[in-house]
């Protein structure tokens, strides 16, 4: 089952091709905006993302609902739970 | 109240600046307040309509044009663009050194409006003593 039949998402942000921290900071920005239990799914081609983003999920007490190997690229998916 | 952490922005090379900006992004990444002090060549980059800075330290003087080339290559956006967006997700306030300004006669409306203010070393180091990071950059 695909990320997209499980759970949609409120909110896409495709920051392929931005560098760090610019993924990231899109996504804190689209989270900023967000309403709770909203679902933001970022797309990144940047690989320090991949490793900050969810860091900054789970330490902003937000659900991290998964990181997607797409193809070239990664998708991080959120929850806004607070 | 949010920790805090403070930056230390002298030189004027766009690595050391980019350097700036991209860990003021992580401090407020963090959930950060991040206090910018600049002074001496950082400050002159920060004058109003200051022409795209394409310096690098020392150290990279002889990549200078290959790593500019990559970063206009791969849209990098540059250092105030990136500070700008710290400041607009999060508190970033980004202060003039009052005797380097003092120096050259700069008012803060010689400055980019991302300086907030025009503060003295004693007032930075008293925000810098009850921040939980200081980084010199």
């Amino acid at each position: 089952m695909t990320m997209s039949e499980e759970i949609k998402a409120t909110k896409v942000i495709d920051a392929r091709g931005s560098f760090c921290p610019g993924p990231l900071m899109e996504l804190i920005r689209a989270y900023k905006e967000a309403k709770t239990g909203d679902v933001i799914s970022v797309y990144s081609t940047d690989n320090g993302t991949k490793k900050d983003a969810p860091v900054w999920i789970k330490k902003s007490g937000n659900e991290l609902v998964g990181i997607f190997d797409r193809e070239g690229y990664i998708e991080i998916v959120m929850k806004k739970t607070r | 109240m949010a920790e805090t952490m403070s930056l230390l922005l002298v030189s004027g090379t766009a690595d050391k600046l980019m350097a700036g900006s991209i860990i003021a992004s992580g401090g407020v990444a963090n959930g950060m307040d991040v206090d910018i002090f600049v002074s001496f060549w950082g400050l002159m980059e920060m004058k109003k309509n200051a022409p795209p800075n394409m310096k690098l330290s020392y150290e990279g003087k002889d990549m200078a044009d290959q790593i500019f080339a990559i970063m206009k290559e791969k849209k990098v956006p540059g250092w105030k663009e990136m500070l700008r967006q710290a400041k607009e997700i999060g508190t970033v306030r980004v202060y003039g050194c009052a005797m380097f300004a003092d120096l050259l006669g700069l008012k803060k409306e010689d400055l980019d409006p991302m300086v907030d203010e025009i503060i003295g070393v004693s007032e930075f180091v008293s925000k810098a003593k009850e921040s939980k990071m200081t980084l010199f950059i």
